[in-house]
């Protein structure tokens, strides 16, 4: 299939305009969509979609993050498959009551009466010192719904397929984003691209340690993964796309062949995700374990501001360099041959 | 009471209101017997008192017309066309209920009816209503959305969020407030800064109108007005219906909060007795009618609960189901 160079904002962008002319029900909402800088959304996400769509279909919200994720869920059980966009993530503690009384509740709570095609969009992640209100990873409270989907895109044509996905699906779907990723580049397919929600990408093999991630985690794990083969430590990367569902079968298999793994996220390590993945991995696999499972996580600290205290709490790749290294302290290790 | 133009071409319409106004007063008076018999567990509320409001409101809407309802929602289910047997085997947690028994009391719901759900969460209606105002707006269709809610959640940030966003985007959605005097044990007098609830609206651009709730003529002309402004495309209107909480919030409340004798003036206008009151002496019923009004309501009740109990509870299987689609 043809593929171009785009952003992973302009990949986002073309998976909303896609699905806006292939389905009228689908509509979206948000602060700042329409006018804001180049023509919508802080991160340009939506860009074009108001002058091309109307301001009817693609609609700028008063600042009420509540009120109108509420109204995406009620939208959603009468006909519509809003695509509502909250600004930074960290707002998702205002549009919990929604998101997780109402939109997970519904279809189970009203014995299958009705499903909530909803998608809300936001990002995650430090960068560039937005601070403790704006850099937040909150990923692991929406895991913790049963009812809600969260989606965890990292390239660009991930976030494309993986959007087309979120907002055909029936079910309330969080589809997560990172600020640092917007403006990174990648190929991606023309047309049509849907990815399955479930199904985690190795981007790297390897045979020696896993490493899981998400996000920006997974480039910090390959940055680390390319200084340690050069000392002769071969780690295969995991990109776990989706939270929920959660693709256990890929890590379990991965766990099999190297025997070790490394748990990576910037959300903070106390009651993070890395725990749920390590006693899926314990449940699964735990004779395949040669040693103990690791994790690097953010750190349990608000983030700070200051450049010189941000890195300190989001895991790096020289952390997650030294934590392969602690797990494989002592081990003889070779090198797979290298042909052709 | 509003009783002018009352004449035998209604007749059949109002006698319909009179027998919902009473299936709902026999069906939340059975909830303490069916709680203590062991029938239904968790929490049910009662809407004794407040039968004028649903009925009122609900009749001066269309079939296709969407309601959103709250945790004291038996009554806006019945005014909207809901069976009372399935409503019941919900509340007895069997297979046949609506919610196939995953819901109970403060969750009825009935999508084919357009009753939108009841809720647990005080406030919790306003964004499912405003945004399914918003669905049929965009849709274009001729629905309206009926959002029941109570005192207590006109204090919500969500009331103030979904008021300003159905004003500006003039969304076709009538605010019912059912200012029953009470939120659990805190008074509306006591929690409402400046005292008046209607006067809220006046902040946000869009009209308001107080009314007996205790009159369901009143408020089914009130909701009738909203209605018409809502369908001309002109915004949403609040409409606050004073009434009174004849029982506790729920069968165990104590109501230490309260004196026996308070609500008496609210009793001796039981919005029932006044309706058949008026209807007899507008000579569209005689007592002999409305005597049986009354007891086909019960009767209707009691099926109803046999009904329930007759039906299986669910299957282990379907808790795993319906979490997700």
């Amino acid at each position: 299939m043809a593929e171009r160079i785009l952003t992973y904002s302009e990949a986002l962008n073309e998976a909303l305009r896609e699905e806006m002319h292939r389905d009228p029900s689908v509509f979206l909402m948000g602060e700042d969509l329409c006018t804001w800088g180049d023509e919508g959304g802080v991160f340009g996400v939506t860009k074009g979609l108001a002058n091309e769509f109307g301001t009817e279909r693609v609609r700028d919200t008063p600042i009420s993050e509540q009120g109108f994720v509420a109204m995406g869920v009620g939208a959603a059980i009468t006909g519509m498959r809003p695509v509502v966009e909250l600004m930074y993530g960290d707002f998702l503690a205002l549009a919990m009551e929604p998101l997780v009384n109402q939109a997970a509740k519904i279809r189970y709570m009203f014995g299958g009466q009705v499903g909530v095609p909803l998608v809300v969009r936001t990002n995650l992640g430090a960068s560039g010192g937005k601070a403790a209100q704006h850099s937040q990873s909150l990923e692991a409270w929406l895991m913790h719904v049963p009812g809600l989907k969260v989606v965890v895109p990292r390239t660009p044509a991930d976030a494309k397929g993986l959007l087309t996905t979120a907002i055909r699906d029936d079910n309330p779907v969080v589809f997560l984003e990172h600020k640092l990723l917007y403006f990174t580049k990648g190929p991606v397919p023309l047309g049509e691209h849907v990815v399955p929600l479930g199904r985690a990408a190795t981007v790297r093999p390897g045979s020696h340690l896993t490493i899981v991630g998400t996000h920006v985690m997974v480039d910090r794990a390959l940055e680390a993964a390319a200084e340690l083969f050069d000392e002769g430590i071969d780690v295969e990367v995991i990109d776990l796309r989706t939270l929920v569902p959660l693709d256990i079968e890929t890590i379990v298999s991965s766990v099999e062949r190297t025997t070790r793994l490394l748990i990576c996220h910037e959300s903070v390590e106390r009651a993070g995700w890395a725990g749920e993945v390590a006693m899926e991995v314990m449940k699964h696999a735990f004779d395949a374990l040669d040693a103990p499972i690791g994790r690097v996580c953010g750190k349990n600290v608000p983030v700070p501001y200051s450049e010189s205290l941000e890195p300190l709490v989001v895991p790096q790749a020289a952390e997650i360099a030294a934590a392969a290294r602690a797990l494989l302290a002592g081990v003889e290790l070779s090198l797979p041959a290298l042909t052709g | 009471m509003e009783q002018t133009g009352l004449n035998m071409s209604e007749r059949t319409e109002l006698l319909g209101l009179l027998h919902r106004m009473c299936v709902i007063r026999a069906f939340d008076s059975t909830l303490p017997e069916l709680y203590t018999k062991g029938l239904s567990r968790g929490s049910s509320h009662a809407a004794l008192g407040q039968e004028a409001v649903a009925v009122g409101a609900c009749a001066a809407i269309g079939e296709d017309d969407y309601i959103t309802s709250t945790h004291r929602g038996h009554g806006h289910a019945i005014a909207k066309g809901a069976d009372i047997g399935r409503m019941m085997a919900e509340i007895l947690g069997r297979s046949d209920g609506y919610c196939r028994g995953k819901g109970g009391s403060m969750h009825i719901a009935d999508f084919s009816i357009g009753m939108l759900g009841a809720n647990g969460i005080v406030g919790g209606g306003f964004g499912l209503a405003a945004g399914a105002a918003l669905s049929a707006q965009l849709r274009g269709v001729e629905r309206i959305v009926l959002c029941f809610f109570g005192d207590g959640a006109i204090n919500q940030g969500a009331f103030h969020e979904i008021s300003n966003l159905a004003g500006i985007w003039k969304l076709p959605l009538v605010l019912l407030c059912e200012n029953n005097q009470f939120a659990m044990s805190a008074r509306a007098t006591a929690m409402v800064s400046g005292g008046d609830l209607a006067a809220r609206s006046s902040a946000f651009g869009f009209p308001s109108e107080s009314v007996d709730g205790m009159d369901v003529l009143a408020v089914r002309a009130a909701v009738r007005r909203a209605a018409d402004r809502a369908r001309a495309g002109d915004g949403p209107t609040l409409i606050v219906a004073n009434c009174y909480r004849f029982a506790g919030h729920f069968s165990g409340d104590t109501m230490s909060y309260r004196s026996r004798d308070e609500g008496d003036p609210w009793l001796k206008r039981d919005p029932l007795v006044t309706f058949r009151r008026v209807l007899v002496e507008q000579g569209l019923v005689d007592d002999a009618e409305a005597d049986a009004i009354e007891h086909a309501a019960e009767l209707a009740v009691r099926e109803a609960i046999e009904f329930a109990k007759l039906s299986p509870f669910p299957e282990p299987a379907t808790a795993w189901e319906d979490v997700y689609g």
